[in-house]
């Protein structure tokens, strides 16, 4: 039983607070955690420091999900116009059936799957005897039923293991139907070491199988994509509001509220701004090689973020029209965010937050609790690398391991016909020159204090130990962390789908934030968490009705 | 429209599912083993799945749902899992300390063929299982059945603990199947009221309907205890609310250990409740007191007072099979009619059942096991209904066809209150009655012309 204990935060220090986390161990998981919990420097490594992306150690509760995940959850969950066609037992399309509030909007008439699950639902049979027949069949039904543009299959654990080759089904399902892309996705659970591995896979297959299927050029200037944005509680929604007041085309989103049209035509764009860095950089970086399109890393997360990002994508792309009404938009939008936080701070200043969530929510929340002045005492991400703690400089540094090896890398060549230079060299080297930064990612710890706990792959038993002893205002992590939290009195925000509410992205997400930041650790609930009797339990001797 | 791309003519699908009315076996064993006392549900295979099924668990109840996983990666699904499971078993005892593991399988490590007994004699033959610890396991690979299968086997599981001294304890086991938290405590409430002794497995109340106080138990006070498990053996009979969930286990006490057993329907309304009642009255030779009696006369006075509303209304139902076959029951005594039906839980005996309890209704009645809601939606289409009742996927179909909606089974992802207040017996046969009442009255005084429009209802 666990309560929250009334040491105050100052008298524990990080070294403290670590072996505290690591004593109950058996030593050789102790030894294992070590590595994966950094008290943070602040230092520019060239070899990371902290351990991540590793096995999670069997019997440990993780927070940790699946390769299956990772790639029809996260990347390919909010594509609605795309038959998602899950071959495996029932249960993984079931729990990814609408379960991460990630919204669309298809119009009145358009194609819109995403409230529907498709699977196959095998059977013992199809295990003992193969379901290549069935995964084509169910492939027929839902062509028949729907005529959709496009079916992905995934595959489940037993896909791999029995050896059904989706790949071939999918390829001659496509050429029997002609007017129909179907591909698959191999995806299997027992893939990598998290989430991670699925994202890299799904990067993979959309590269391959969809991007560039569209040379038609689309109209609008200042063309981009926008990766790794997954319009969960709508983010996506006042992402591109602020893009067309700026003026700024988006091609396309990867992938939220996506079509399969505007991943077709992703590389007529002319930048990629890149949010999360975890799940998308693989389709930055292809994207670059082939067709020439430089990346930037963005962040949307917090109005200052909003601000800085558009300034970037401007700066880019050069032109003083852009960059004035760039500027216009901020001076438009900012007074609403400012007066929001006059009102709102001095109830969240000081207060403390804990984010273990994501490969790149951990960084880009903290961009909001800075600005309502919150402390974030302590941080990391369930399937994050080495490179997103510590930055892309640590990246020729990491010791591959065979989990990671196993993961297909595509080998991706300039395309003869579409490969275009978006700048020539020389405008690349001005603009590096002006401090501008392709590529570049610093990582988490580079803004976390220094002395502030980094944890990579925290668990249930290290997550109750942490806030019994540092005693947050706030914890943010997913849905099956939130309640253990919630028991202890401590005030606990999902990260991932937002539990509800939302958009928190662009300038008015960040007021949403605010508001519902202030709503949490402010909310009298927490005072109710013991009754008059249990604070006072001492009986008087007698009690009068005088 | 959410549903926008489902037609209404309705074509043979052999192969796929759209819109699934069953998950798999290993979210039903965990949420049993959760109905033990101390224990930690343990899933053998890759990480998603034990993520997925907590994820799951801990949206219907808004509740901590804790549970360990064996996280294969390639390797292991090659060379199998036992290094994993050993390793897990280790940690688990040294790190969280539970009194039972309740190991289940999933389809991973069911297809590469690990040998769970195998593995749980290899950790105790290694002094893994401390003192006064226990392993138990369930085979609940997601190919076969469905979830409700996989609860089945748990509790089966569970039933294998039974030790049994020779002498009787005095006790009826009552397995009480797939149910919620609070139905459980209802059943307890019943049976102390009656003055039967009892054994309840599993019993997930008191585990995720568990208080705010600002303490986090990782193992709250609720849950059959071992010792209680152990018991089993020693009572002088079990009752299983359910076939589906519940017939295994009491079949398996039986075979082995000569308790006998009585299968019933889980008791959902007002006849089931009577069977229920009754097969305690009997079993444990007592006289039902007034208070039982006069709740159940309080239920059939409401299905007098408000028969008006509830004469010839269709309904179409989703769910698992113990509880359709109860709530059916349940709405034909009421004079409504139950016209479409779906399970995703195969069994050709629930068809069966349904056809028994609809044949005198005198209309056609659309019955499927092993169907999914996408075929509901396109029955519902062809005939509408007055009325849905099913898990919240139901209410992407009722604001497409404008339906009313009662919210019942699982999983319920939207509203509030399965966990607290039962749906079983006599009661729970009001507030069932309450709600139907309230969605169906709700329309009328949203349709109704201001001229037809009433005070009194």
């Amino acid at each position: 039983m666990a309560t929250a204990t009334k040491k105050k935060l100052v008298q524990w220090a990080p070294a403290e607070v670590k072996s505290a986390l690591l004593e109950k161990y058996p030593p050789k998981v102790g030894r294992k955690r070590a590595k994966q919990i950094m008290i943070n420097e602040a230092l520019q490594n060239e070899t990371p420091e902290l351990t991540a992306n590793v096995r999670t150690i069997p019997g440990i509760i993780t927070m940790r999900g699946c390769t299956y995940a990772g790639c029809k959850g996260v990347i390919m969950g909010p594509t609605r116009d795309i038959v998602n066609l899950v071959h495996g037992p029932i249960g993984c399309s079931f729990y990814a059936w609408l379960t991460r509030r990630n919204q669309t909007d298809a119009g009145p008439d358009g194609e819109n799957y995403m409230n529907y699950c498709f699977s196959t639902d095998m059977q013992e049979q199809d295990i003992i005897f193969g379901g290549e027949k069935k995964l084509a069949q169910a492939i027929q039904e839902a062509y028949d039923l729907f005529h959709p543009k496009s079916i992905a299959v995934f595959a489940t654990c037993p896909v791999g293991l029995i050896g059904d080759d989706i790949h071939t089904v999918s390829k001659n399902m496509k050429e029997k139907f002609g007017d129909c892309n179907v591909y698959a996705f191999s995806c299997e659970g027992y893939k990598g070491v998290s989430q991670s591995a699925g994202h890299h896979i799904a990067n993979n297959q959309v590269f391959r199988h969809l991007v560039g299927l569209n040379d038609e050029v689309k109209p609008g200037k200042y063309k981009i994509n926008l990766l790794g944005e997954y319009n969960i509680g709508g983010d996506g929604f006042e992402i591109d509001r602020i893009f067309k007041k700026c003026g700024i085309t988006c091609i396309s989103t990867f992938s939220g509220n996506s079509t399969y049209d505007q991943f077709a035509s992703s590389h007529t764009a002319d930048l990629n701004a890149v949010m999360c860095h975890r799940s998308i950089n693989y389709v930055a970086d292809m994207m670059e090689t082939k067709y020439g399109i430089p990346w930037v890393k963005v962040n949307f997360i917090g109005a200052k973020a909003t601000a800085k990002s558009l300034r970037k994508i401007a700066e880019y792309f050069g032109e003083k029209a852009l960059i004035d009404t760039v500027e216009k938009v901020i001076a438009e939008e900012m007074p609403e965010v400012e007066a929001a936080l006059a009102e709102i701070t001095p109830r969240t200043e000081n207060k403390t937050v804990m984010m273990f969530v994501g490969g790149s929510r951990a960084h880009h929340y903290k961009e909001l609790f800075d600005e309502l002045k919150m402390k974030t005492i302590s941080a990391g991400y369930e399937f994050g690398h080495e490179d997103d703690y510590e930055g892309r400089q640590v990246l020729p540094n990491i010791k591959l391991d065979a989990d990671s090896r196993n993961i297909e890398e595509l080998e991706v060549e300039a395309d003869e016909t579409r490969f275009k230079p978006r700048k020539s060299e020389k405008e690349m080297k001005a603009l590096e020159k002006a401090g501008y930064k392709f590529k570049q990612y610093d990582g988490l710890a580079a803004d976390m204090d220094k002395g502030t706990l980094i944890i990579d792959d925290l668990n249930q038993y290290e997550a109750e130990k942490l806030v019994e002893l540092m005693k947050p205002d706030l914890f943010c992590a997913g849905i099956k962390e939130k309640y253990s939290i919630q028991k202890l009195g401590v005030p606990m925000k999902q990260l991932h789908s937002y539990d509800s509410g939302g958009p928190y992205a662009g300038f008015q997400g960040a007021i949403n934030f605010y508001k519902e930041i202030d709503r949490l650790v402010n909310s009298k609930v927490w005072s109710f968490m013991k009754a008059p009797w249990q604070k006072n339990p001492q009986l008087s001797a007698s009690y009068n009705w005088e | 429209m959410l549903l926008r791309h489902t037609p209404t003519e309705i074509t043979e699908r052999t192969a796929l599912t759209i819109n699934p009315a069953k998950t798999c076996q290993p979210i039903g064993a965990m949420y049993a083993a959760l109905g033990i006392h101390g224990c930690l549900p343990h899933s053998h295979g890759s990480q998603g799945c034990c993520a997925y099924h907590r994820s799951a668990l801990t949206r219907h109840y808004k509740e901590p749902v804790s549970a360990s996983t064996s996280s294969f990666t390639e390797g292991a699904s090659v060379f199998g899992g036992q290094a994993n499971m050993l390793q897990a078993i280790n940690n688990i005892f040294t790190v969280y300390n539970p009194v039972v593991i309740a190991i289940h399988t999933t389809c991973l490590s069911e297809t590469i063929g690990d040998d769970l007994p195998q593995i749980k004699k290899k950790a105790a033959a290694e002094g893994k299982v401390p003192e006064g610890r226990y392993l138990i396991s369930a085979s609940t690979p997601s190919y076969a059945g469905s979830h409700v299968t996989g609860f089945s086997n748990m509790v089966k599981a569970m039933a294998g603990m039974a030790e049994p001294t020779g002498k009787k304890n005095g006790k009826v086991n009552i397995i009480p199947g797939w149910v919620e938290p609070a139905d459980m405590e209802e059943i307890k409430r019943i049976t102390q009221m009656i003055g039967v002794k009892t054994i309840l497995f599993p019993d997930t109340s008191g585990v995720l309907n568990g208080p705010l106080s600002g303490e986090y138990k990782m193992f709250p006070d609720g849950g059959t205890t071992v010792a209680e498990l152990q018991s089993t053996g020693d009572s002088k009979g079990t009752l299983a609310l359910g076939e589906w969930c519940s017939a295994d286990a009491a079949r398996e006490l039986d075979k082995k250990h000569k308790v006998p057993c009585r299968v019933l329907d889980m008791p959902f309304g007002l006849m089931a409740t009577d069977r229920f009642i009754d097969a305690l009255r009997t079993i444990a030779g007592v006289s039902i007191p007034d208070e039982i009696v006069n709740e159940r006369g309080q239920l059939v006075d409401m299905i007098s007072d408000m028969h008006q509303y509830l004469y010839g209304k269709k309904v179409a139902l989703v769910g698992d099979p113990d509880q359709l076959i109860a709530m059916t029951e349940f709405l034909v005594s009421m004079d409504m009619k139950p016209i479409h039906i779906v399970t995703g839980t195969p069994g050709k005996k629930f068809e069966k059942r349904i056809k028994e309890i609809t044949k005198d209704m005198g209309c056609e009645v659309n019955v499927k096991a092993q169907g999914d809601m996408f075929l509901l939606h396109q029955w519902i289409k062809n005939e509408p209904v007055d009325l849905i009742i099913g898990n919240t996927y139901c209410k992407y179909i009722a604001r497409d066809e404008d339906i009313p909606y009662v919210r019942w089974g699982f999983p319920i992802l939207d509203r509030q209150g399965h966990q607290y207040f039962p749906t079983v017996g006599y009661k729970g046969g009001l507030r069932l009655l309450e709600k139907i009442l309230g969605v169906l009255l709700d329309r009328k005084d949203r349709d109704d012309s201001e001229s037809k429009f009433e005070l009194v209802l």
